[in-house]
């Protein structure tokens, strides 16, 4: 009678076959389908160990050791592997009170028992060698090892720049960045990021549930290593920028020098600076934050690219190049000065007192105002063009062709155009075409609307010496030992003005310091062509700016100095220069009460002899 | 014929393969689950890999030794066995050691021994053999209210051990009864309540008493409409919506703490991984891992470094996912499924009732292990801490899983002597 439910061994074994069908169906989702297990099996046992590549150095162009690495040491702890641990002696060891050892790993231990922590961090190195002797007594502490940025000399801090933690936006943007990578932040550690950085390398290890380490992945088939940065051989010359920083004590402004016929940066001074080492390791956001803070000294601010000046006197190099190239000056166009230029409506541009009338290279040597107000006229009332538009627009195209107006291109982040005044700018201030020469004239002894910083100034000063072209400056010579460099800055950019119109100019500018208004720079060894400039400036007294190159023939270095609320450009930046040219040059100051008078002066909060006091409206310069 | 060629020509070569082949699994997947690099030669007593060889080696011994003993020996002494491991059950509550939680081991010469495990064989046997007696049929209550006892009273105490899990296994042998004759509605019961539990915790009650009222008018609508047809649908209605109320007040309180937990995580309405939810998840996290070729012999992370837990025992199946993947999961839910299958083939082929019912018991007992064990590591069942025969570390089970199929194929062996 049970044979009539034999058949239910059917339904039986149909079951049977349909549980195993499900869990089939579901292993089939589980290891095929989804892979999000595998992400989570990875999470579980694998730690990504980045190795740190050293960071590339840089050198100065003599071969000196300008920034380097240094082992800095963090002690770190795994509450959950800290057992009976003597407290007292460790301790002593990196000098802490007991009370501190107990909140420290109190907080670890709130953060993860089973993850590292920092407990101390950058220990000395020599401490660091004797706690490493003594930490197997303290089972869960152990050292990391990271490097610190050092840099040899206290100086050029704005254009080493400085590394930190790689943010969220850059990490977002590169996914070369992880967190807690290092990168750089400002100057060349910015620009040279990916040359210095190196490539990093990436341990594989795995970690039990215990977060005990088992040892490296697959025997380290899938470990990279890493690979060190590239050093940087830069074209600073680490005693002139030391000696540039030290000129610059208590004051406000700039030094930069290039070596006209390379483009190479010699020495860029912003003062006020800082110790770069102030901004290296974990000392950085304290010192970055109180740096930032500093209202007065502003030292973060880097002034030889960052601040534009009017370049004043300066500029009527400029006047007398470009007039030259326009055709309506020739060294022999004399004009007579009558103590200003008459602006018309009974006020005049005033001049000094200097025999007249002067041709161009007697107008360079004496800056006389009223001389280049008129070649100034006469560039924009050209009447080989229909329009003082026009011949505008063509002066304006011949400045900017020296290097002015425009981001020269260098190789260290945050440089400014400076500013050439475009014709638009005048239509929304006067109205459209309602604008005359007389109504710009200040544009020739370079007040009104034109900046200019530091780096371009010292630029122009190469562009003259090497009678119309530059390569674009550049502070870093060659990367690593092969001499590579980048082709913009092995490429030669020519000047709208033609080199025969240099001439004049350069014999005008020795005669500045051999007889004209820069004498005070003279050096008796060296030849030297120089141009005073006082720029009026709404911030109070006028700027002292000075530029100059040296020796005339076969120019080894270009120089300009701006000392901002200082007075003649006489008085504080063309001796500034001229002791830059001769430490330079000759690598010892024989004019040591010039020196000492330069390194003294108290420009920020000091008092200033009185004779320098008190300006006239336009200047004498 | 071939009964002159003696034991080893008659007995089932198909099923001792596979059984073979899973107790080889086994041993290889426990090598791989405790394998450490300081301890990796095969034969290291002190390891579970060690200890589970010598478990092999006796499991072995054991087989053999129920192949040479008389075939009706086990139908003579089914009540006898029955007794004597009934008696064991209770014993070991009062004088056993915990492990665990559940009271239900016998320390014998540093091997704990779990009496339950073999109570399961003994009761096979006992049904069996109260269901093959001439006048016995199920469709007599008395007879059923008997084979229910038979099932029950072990279960039952095993229950008050502690062991959930296991007490749980005996209500497989409900699929004995099915083949016996039991009316398909109460194994229907045994997969249809489950599902109605879980639904009822799923889902408002209103809605689903609403269905479960929709159904029974159905059933009605389309049924004789006698009398007794409609006050069956009316009481089975009523049956089925009292348990959807009982539900959540069981969960909530009959069940123990962590069993109600284990139940929310299937649910998916606890997502704490680190509690309750862990060792789920990082069996899911174990064998999802494996991919389909699996990270290969001895490569298995999550299992070396012990992310998994128990994982030589109940959750031994996550090394195998692990390291061989969809390719080895899969041959081994074949290899089971086959052994089941076959099984029950050899059952119908047996002349005795006796062995017929055995041999269905042994099926539905493997089965039901098989079921809930790997269902666990895949997240469909509940966390019930049973063994996956042959497979998982332990001399008990092992033990008595061997013994519990051999007995069988000890009975096949000789089904044509037997009348």
């Amino acid at each position: 009678m049970e044979r009539i439910y034999a058949d239910r061994k059917y339904i039986i074994i149909g079951f049977f076959l349909l549980i195993g069908l499900l869990f089939l169906v579901r292993l089939f989702y589980v290891q095929i389908l989804v892979d999000k297990y595998i992400l989570s099996a990875n999470n579980n046992v694998l730690r990504y160990v980045t190795q740190y590549p050293a960071r590339g150095l840089v050198f100065d162009r003599n071969g000196k050791l300008l920034v380097y690495n240094e082992a800095a040491y963090d002690l770190v702890v795994i509450p959950q592997q800290v057992k009976n641990p003597d407290t007292m002696a460790l301790c002593r060891l990196i000098g802490i009170e007991k009370t501190e050892f107990i909140s420290r790993l109190q907080k670890a231990r709130n953060y993860s028992p089973y993850r590292p922590s920092i407990f101390e961090s950058q220990i000395t190195r020599d401490s660091y060698g004797f706690l490493e002797e003594k930490l197997f007594l303290f089972p869960g502490f152990f050292v990391q090892s990271r490097t610190l940025r050092k840099y040899t000399y206290p100086v050029a801090a704005h254009t080493f720049g400085y590394i930190g933690e790689a943010g969220p936006e850059m990490i977002a943007k590169n996914p070369y960045y992880r967190s807690g990578d290092y990168i750089g932040i400002s100057g060349i550690e910015k620009s040279y990021e990916e040359i210095l950085r190196g490539k990093k390398g990436m341990k594989i290890r795995v970690f039990d549930v215990m977060n005990r380490d088992k040892g490296s992945f697959r025997d380290g088939r899938y470990d990279t290593t890493s690979v060190a940065g590239i050093d940087l051989y830069s074209s600073l010359d680490a005693d002139l920028q030391q000696y540039g920083e030290l000129l610059m004590t208590n004051k406000k402004g700039s030094i930069v020098a290039i070596e006209p016929q390379t483009g190479e940066i010699l020495c860029i001074v912003s003062s006020p600076s800082y110790d770069p080492n102030l901004l290296a390791g974990n000392i950085r956001k304290k010192n970055y934050t109180r740096l930032l803070a500093d209202s007065v000294y502003v030292p973060l601010f880097n002034r030889a690219l960052m601040a534009m000046y009017p370049p004043g006197s300066t500029f009527k190099l400029v006047d007398a190049l470009v007039g030259q190239q326009e055709g309506v000056l020739s060294p022999d166009t004399r004009y007579g000065c009558p103590g200003g230029f008459p602006l018309g409506n009974g006020k005049k541009v005033g001049c000094h007192p200097h025999p007249s009338p002067t041709d161009l290279m007697g107008a360079i040597q004496i800056s006389c105002n009223t001389y280049f107000c008129r070649v100034f006229k006469s560039i924009i009332d050209n009447k080989s063009y229909l329009s003082t538009r026009q011949a505008f627009e063509s002066w304006r195209k011949e400045v900017m062709s020296l290097g002015l107006g425009k981001k020269l291109g260098i190789d260290i982040p945050g440089e400014l155009n400076g500013n050439i005044p475009t014709p638009g700018y005048y239509d929304r201030y006067h109205g459209k075409n309602r604008w005359r020469s007389m109504t710009i004239i200040s544009l020739g002894i370079g007040q009104g609307e034109i900046g200019i910083t530091p780096m371009q100034l010292a630029n122009m000063a190469a562009v003259i010496s090497n009678r119309g072209w530059f390569y674009t400056p550049h502070v870093i010579k060659a990367i690593g030992k092969s001499d590579s460099m980048n082709v913009a800055y092995n490429t030669k950019r020519h000047t709208l003005v033609d080199p025969k119109y240099y001439d004049i100019v350069i014999e005008g500018m020795a005669n500045v310091i051999t007889g004209g208004t820069g004498v005070i720079a003279k050096i008796d060894s060296i030849t030297m062509g120089g141009k005073t400039g006082t720029a009026q400036n709404p911030h109070g007294k006028n700027h002292s700016i000075f530029i100059a190159f040296a020796p005339v023939q076969n120019t080894k270095i270009a120089v300009s100095v701006v000392v901002e609320n200082a007075g003649y450009g006489a008085t504080w930046a063309a001796p500034i220069a001229s002791l830059m040219i001769e430490k330079y040059l000759n690598r010892t100051i024989k004019r040591k009460d010039l020196e000492e008078r330069m390194i003294n002066g108290n420009l920020i909060n000091g008092k200033q002899p009185e004779s320098e006091r008190g300006q006239g409206n336009i200047l004498p310069d | 014929m071939r009964e002159d060629k003696g034991i080893f020509y008659r007995i089932d070569w198909v099923v001792v393969g596979l059984y073979l082949a899973l107790v080889f699994i086994g041993w290889l997947n426990i090598y791989a689950a405790v394998y450490n690099e300081t301890h990796n030669h095969i034969v290291d007593f002190t390891q579970k890999y060690g200890k589970q060889m010598i478990f092999i080696i006796a499991a072995m011994l054991l087989a053999m030794g129920i192949l040479i003993i008389d075939s009706r020996f086990f139908s003579q002494f089914a009540w006898f066995i029955y007794g004597f491991f009934l008696f064991m059950l209770v014993v070991v509550i009062f004088s056993g050691r915990e492990v665990a939680g559940s009271k239900g081991w016998f320390a014998i010469a540093g091997f704990g021994i779990q009496p339950a495990e073999f109570a399961k064989m003994a009761t096979a046997l006992v049904l069996a053999k109260y269901l093959s007696t001439l006048d016995v049929s199920i469709a007599k209550l008395r007879s059923l209210a008997i084979s229910s006892a038979i099932i029950l009273v072990p279960a039952v105490i095993v229950f008050l051990q502690h062991d959930t899990g296991s007490a749980i296994v005996f209500l497989a042998l409900v699929i004995v009864l099915y083949r016996a004759g039991l009316t398909g509605f109460i194994p229907l019961a045994f997969i249809v309540l489950p599902v109605l539990g879980i639904l009822a915790l799923l889902l408002p009650k209103l809605i689903l008493v609403a269905i479960l009222l929709l159904v029974a008018g159905g059933f009605y609508f389309f049924s004789n409409r006698k009398l007794r047809t409609t006050l069956l649908i009316i009481a089975i209605s009523l049956g089925t919506i009292g348990f959807v109320f009982s539900v959540d007040y069981s969960v909530n309180h009959i069940l123990e703490p962590h069993q109600r937990n284990r139940i929310h995580v299937l649910l998916g309405q606890d997502v704490d991984l680190k509690g309750a939810g862990y060792n789920v998840n990082q069996s899911l996290i174990a064998i999802g891992s494996g991919g389909a070729f699996g990270k290969g012999f001895l490569q298995g992370t999550q299992t070396k470094y012990n992310f998994v837990p128990e994982q030589s025992t109940d959750f031994i199946f996550c090394t195998i996912g692990e390291e061989w993947g969809f390719l080895g999961s899969s041959v081994l839910v074949i290899l089971y499924v086959g052994l089941f299958v076959r099984l029950i083939l050899m059952a119908e082929r047996q002349r005795s009732r006796f062995s017929r019912f055995y041999g269905y018991g042994v099926a539905s007992i493997l089965f039901f292990h098989f079921t809930i064990n790997i269902g666990m590591t895949l997240g469909l069942m509940p966390v019930i801490g049973i063994p996956l025969p042959y497979i998982s570390y332990g001399g008990s089970s092992l033990w008595a899983f061997t013994v519990l199929l051999f007995i069988f194929i000890r009975q096949d062996s000789y089904r044509y002597d037997l009348v």
